[in-house]
């Protein structure tokens, strides 16, 4: 498989882009795998490939239901950033963010990340004492974090209604310029043709069926296209996880629901960076071609359903109208949804599951892309040792039992409230 | 938008209602006896079925009760409804 170069770009534009390579084989399942990864989402992928890099496993396979990068990887509005509290999950995002930051070279492909800033607003002063605690805390983690005033804020984006009678006014906010956005589709397609330049199998169109255990063992994966052995078995899954796991009558601390996304129509550059609202939940930034891509709440009933309904998208537009009025004359050109994740504390679990050859990656909840690279960096490391990475242990699923749950913002055990 | 029969009000939006969650989580009959797998099975652990789900909806812009729903969680289809105490039955086969 040839590099991504100038030179490869030259000689491919003048025999008119007919000769390039396939990014990735379409293998045919093997009879056996070492380790069969469910999910060919960023974190399947990515687990693959650090699978076979940094542990120097070779007998890999990635099955995936569908088409790779279909699932939430490909619906998300992209936002990485690593502003959290709790060490659990502070040093692992910020370990995530730095492999984003290497990612394209290390991956030989273009994941655009735009490292354009994330800042959260703060609407009342008991958010200004918030977002100051949380600054001073990931400061002490050595994570990058600027507190700014109202007129810094006004100065960075004097697009918000800073007038006298704003029904939310702007005292200040919370600016992490490290984060921004990255482009999700190349992430997977990064991950995929970087594992399987490694010898790792990507099998699409094959969906995972069910399990024959052996003692408390996976022996067999079934699937769509036909019975796979395996040695180990690793669930990425994300809003499928909990009905994967019924197929081996295993329950866990999740509930799937469905989050929609939003794009407008193309304006000409507009929004810089990634801005959050204070008073109400609502996320935005621009992508590359223009659309302003946002977001808000859960529509905060069970669902596997990769569509929303339509109170939820009025709730995110009027928190949307509230932040930025001159939202108020854009028309929305695409919407969607995708199912997530939502784990009881609002933290992942990556790690040891209950069976013995099975391990877990899931409880995504809003925030599992910016995870992407750190996550697959910790879970291979989790599958190839049978034991989790320093990044990663206090995110395994036992804590739920021993009462040491990661509740980053005191939402308490309520999947839908994280 | 999903509608809901409330059991005093009729068919309405599922705006004016507030998602509780799984009805079929029971809390430990004996709190003083319950050992901690019973406490984490009540608090953290969910059957999160992809199908037919037992819940309760509040319906905090009428009348203000917990109505029983089963609500199928990939169509979002509901099947039925009912007041808390009532046992809600319901399968695809029984139905044909
Ligand atoms: C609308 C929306 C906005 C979001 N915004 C952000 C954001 O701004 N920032 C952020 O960090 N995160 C965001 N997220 C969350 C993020 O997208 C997810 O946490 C993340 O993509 C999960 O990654 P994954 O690879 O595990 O999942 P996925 O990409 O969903 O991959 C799971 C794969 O498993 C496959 N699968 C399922 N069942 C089976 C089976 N039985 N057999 C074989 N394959 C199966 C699916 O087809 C799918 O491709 C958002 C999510 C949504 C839905
Ligand atoms: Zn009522």
């Amino acid at each position: 498989m040839s590099k991504y170069s100038v030179l490869s770009l030259i000689k491919n534009a003048f025999s008119d882009n007919k000769n390039w390579e396939r990014a990735w084989r379409d293998p045919e399942p093997k009879k056996y795998y070492d380790i069969i990864i469910i999910g060919a989402g960023g974190h399947g992928l990515a687990s693959a490939f650090y699978l076979a890099k940094n542990h120097g496993i070779k007998n890999i396979a990635v099955l995936e239901k569908g088409y790779l990068g279909g699932g939430n990887t490909g619906r998300n509005t992209t936002i990485v950033r690593s502003n959290y509290m709790l060490d659990e999950n502070a040093l692992f995002y910020e370990k995530s963010l730095k492999l984003w930051e290497q990612l394209s070279h290390e991956l030989n492909f273009n994941v655009m990340f735009s490292q354009r800033g994330v800042l959260n607003l703060a609407n009342s002063d008991s958010q200004m004492d918030a977002i100051t605690r949380r600054g001073n805390t990931m400061r002490l983690n050595g994570i990058d974090a600027e507190l700014l005033d109202r007129r810094q804020v006004e100065k960075m984006i004097p697009y918000l209604d800073f007038s006298d009678t704003a029904r939310f006014q702007i005292k200040g906010g919370l600016l992490q310029r490290r984060g921004g956005t990255a482009r999700h589709d190349a992430v997977a397609w990064g991950f995929a043709r970087g594992a399987d330049q490694l010898g790792v199998d990507i099998i699409q169109n094959c969906e995972v069926t069910g399990f024959k255990t052996k003692g408390n063992n996976i022996e067999i994966v079934e699937t769509s296209r036909g019975p796979i052995g395996c040695g180990k078995v690793g669930f990425a899954v994300a809003g499928s996880t909990g009905h994967l796991a019924s197929k081996l009558g295993m329950k866990l601390p999740i509930e799937s629901h469905v989050l929609q996304a939003f794009v407008s129509e193309p304006l000409k550059p507009v929004i810089d960076h990634v801005v959050t609202f204070g008073a109400g939940h609502f996320y935005i930034s621009q992508s590359d071609k223009g659309g302003l891509v946002f977001g808000g709440d859960i529509d905060m009933y069970n669902s596997y359903a990769q569509k929303g309904n339509l109170p939820l998208i009025e709730d995110v537009v009027t928190a949307g109208l509230a932040m930025i009025p001159g939202l108020s004359r854009l028309r929305i050109v695409r919407h969607w949804g995708g199912i997530m994740d939502m784990s009881m504390d609002g933290s992942p679990i990556i790690g040891k599951s209950p069976i013995d050859n099975l391990y877990l990656n899931c409880g995504w909840c809003y925030g599992g892309f910016k995870a992407t690279p750190g996550s697959g960096w910790v879970f291979a490391h989790t599958i190839a040792n049978d034991a989790p990475h320093e990044l990663n242990a206090g995110l395994n699923f036992d804590r739920f039992r021993v009462g040491r749950s990661v509740d980053e913002n005191g939402g308490g055990p309520i999947p839908n409230r994280h | 938008m999903i509608r809901i029969k409330c059991p005093y009000c009729g068919l309405r939006d599922h705006s004016e209602f507030n998602y509780i969650g799984d009805a079929t989580k029971l809390r430990p009959i004996n709190p003083e006896l319950a050992n901690d797998d019973e406490w984490f099975d009540y608090i953290y652990i969910r059957d999160n079925p992809r199908g037919v789900h037992q819940e309760y909806w509040q319906h905090i812009s009428g009348c203000r009760s917990y109505v029983k729903v089963l609500r199928d969680t990939v169509t979002h289809e509901v099947l039925k409804t009912g007041l808390p105490s009532d046992d809600l039955l319901f399968s695809y086969e029984a139905e044909k």
